[in-house]
């Protein structure tokens, strides 16, 4: 099962973060995951939230340049070498990550990894076979 | 010294009767080579006979760059292709570079006016010239090293850049002519103190400066810096390049070429000519050129000109400075730039119209720098970095590849670029000119 993350281009302004979790929040949209990536000039927002669909008309609404990719997340439990346990099967099976980044949720122990590849149908696949818990948008929903 | 003397300070009457005797020579020859010509006569209605006088002008038709641009390569030319010794290019709005070419007599005339520019100037036969203006396609290098040759100065064609080595050359050499674009004189100022050269004390005396605007300002900047007098040269390809019009030691107004380039001040709404000393459009008409001879050929700048006698002797009319553009040109670092090429290169990157603005900045003594924001909207936006990284190098290659000059590109987000009237401005220039 894939997940949708949002991603939002921003320029490397003050305050800027703030505006755009501010209009989240506002409309009552959770992010469960975050992750930035920068350059000296603008960075990319990534992130996984309860409800993808209305987060994306939001940032439409707001002139926000925003878009949506088919991310996969699996969560682990949060102890040494969960994500290493991960990575060695993603590794065994040649599939390749673009990027990842990851969230602890402290009252279940786990943590949630989020993975963007180049071929997320064949990742999917992989991970789920090997017995880890892929979450869906429901599960994502329901963090 | 005056190079031409007998032309240069003949009495108005008699200019007149030479512009006149010119125009209708050149009105024939154009009717019967140039089917381009032909065609535009045709339609005004006239023929080679209408006109007997320089008064007459004003019957014939305008040539633009859309001109140039429609009957490129050779369509605007008189002459064949064969009889062209050299040829030059200049970029174009969009598509189409300006193509301009000169035949044996077309470089002699060249020489010609360009030893008259350096003659203003101040320029003694045993003079040497460092000859900083780009070398090759640019009319600047070139057209300067046929007027010092016509001279018989001695040389030093540096062309542009290699600061470092301009300055050692200036030293070993001690030429007394600098000849280049007036920020790269600022540009070489500034590397010189760098090294713990003083430039108050360069071999330089008289710098002739041109291919971009600049103002009175920036003239006193240079004037003190270098010490030395700076002298405003104005051309532009489509008439011959440098050598059209040239200040002389005074510095009040260029002297216009007029005997073989006629200029009229004209309204450019409405085409017709405006009162002595007011600003207007310039318009040239090339009285004497073979290859390509332009007829009232508008070249969009602004000035005002006047016919008041020049201390210097010279009865020639006088412009001034370049007031403005009719149209959205902007020189940087001596090239011209339209927003149009930049439309175009990010028109093909992305398939569709994105925002996006151009700022050119001037910091103090240094090149100007363009800098081109583009507004990142759904179409090109990745979630990679390295995606976004590859569209930022490909905008900027490709604007380069078509400016010829170097640029920088910024990602922004939407709405960034200022709107008036819903419309983005396209060009915001910084440069105290």
């Amino acid at each position: 099962m894939k997940i949708t993350q949002i991603s939002v281009f921003l320029e490397n302004r003050k305050g800027r973060l703030f505006e755009i979790c501010s209009l989240l929040g506002q409309a009552g949209i959770n992010i469960r995951a975050l992750t930035i990536a920068e350059t000296e000039t603008f960075g990319v927002l990534r992130m996984v939230v309860d409800k993808p669909a209305e987060a994306i008309d939001l940032f439409r609404k707001n002139n926000i340049t925003a878009n949506q990719t088919e991310v996969v997340a699996v969560e682990v439990p949060d102890s040494p070498g969960g994500l290493a346990q991960v990575l060695g099967i993603l590794r065994d099976h040649n599939v390749n990550v673009e990027y990842m980044y990851g969230f602890v949720e402290k009252q279940s122990e786990k943590a949630l990894l989020v993975f963007r590849f180049d071929n997320p149908e064949q990742a999917h696949q992989v991970l789920a076979k090997s017995g880890l818990s892929v979450v869906d948008e429901k599960g994502i929903q329901g963090l | 010294m005056i190079w031409n003397e007998a032309i240069e300070t003949m009495p108005l009457k008699d200019l007149k009767n030479l512009q006149s005797e010119r125009l209708v020579k050149l009105c024939k020859y154009v009717y019967e080579n140039c089917p381009v010509y032909k065609q535009k006569f045709d339609d005004q209605g006239i023929t080679p006979s209408d006109i007997t006088s320089i008064d007459d002008i004003e019957k014939l038709p305008f040539t633009t760059k859309l001109d140039m641009r429609d009957n490129y390569p050779f369509g605007l030319f008189s002459r064949p292709r064969a009889d062209l010794v050299e040829i030059h290019v200049s970029s174009g709005t969009t598509g189409n570079p300006t193509l301009v070419g000169y035949t044996r007599d077309d470089i002699k005339l060249w020489s010609d006016v360009m030893a008259r520019s350096l003659c203003c100037a101040g320029a003694q036969p045993d003079d040497i010239i460092q000859i900083a203006y780009g070398y090759g396609l640019f009319t600047g290098g070139l057209g300067f090293h046929y007027g010092a040759l016509e001279m018989g100065l001695t040389i030093i064609p540096t062309s542009s850049g290699q600061t470092k080595r301009q300055l050692k050359i200036m030293q070993d050499f001690k030429p007394r002519i600098l000849a280049c674009t007036p920020s790269y004189s600022l540009y070489m100022a500034e590397e010189a103190k760098e090294l713990g050269i003083d430039p108050r004390t360069a071999s330089w005396n008289i710098g002739i400066f041109g291919a971009e605007p600049w103002s009175e300002p920036m003239r006193a900047e240079i004037e003190e810096t270098w010490n030395m007098l700076a002298t405003d040269v104005y051309g532009l390809s489509e008439i011959i390049g440098p050598g059209v019009s040239q200040e002389c030691t005074y510095k009040d107004g260029l002297h216009v070429y007029s005997d073989v380039f006629y200029p009229e001040i004209i309204d450019p709404e409405t085409g017709q000519s405006v009162a002595e000393g007011e600003d207007g459009e310039l318009v040239f008409t090339t009285l004497t050129k073979q290859g390509i001879p332009l007829i009232r050929y508008r070249t969009r700048d602004i000035v005002s000109m006047t016919n008041q006698p020049c201390k210097c002797g010279r009865t020639s009319p006088r412009t001034s400075k370049i007031k403005g553009r009719t149209d959205d040109m902007i020189v940087v670092r001596g090239i011209n730039v339209f927003p149009s090429q930049i439309e175009h290169v990010l028109l093909g990157i992305e398939g569709t119209q994105p925002h996006y603005q151009l700022i050119i900045d001037r910091q103090a003594h240094k090149l100007d720098n363009v800098e081109i924001m583009v507004e990142v909207d759904e179409k090109i936006f990745s979630d990679e970095i390295k995606q976004m990284r590859v569209l930022e190098a490909k905008i900027k290659k490709e604007i380069e590849a078509v400016l010829s000059i170097g640029v920088t590109v910024k990602l922004v987000e939407p709405k960034t670029i200022q709107r008036s009237e819903g419309k983005a401005k396209r060009v915001v220039d910084k440069r105290s000119l």
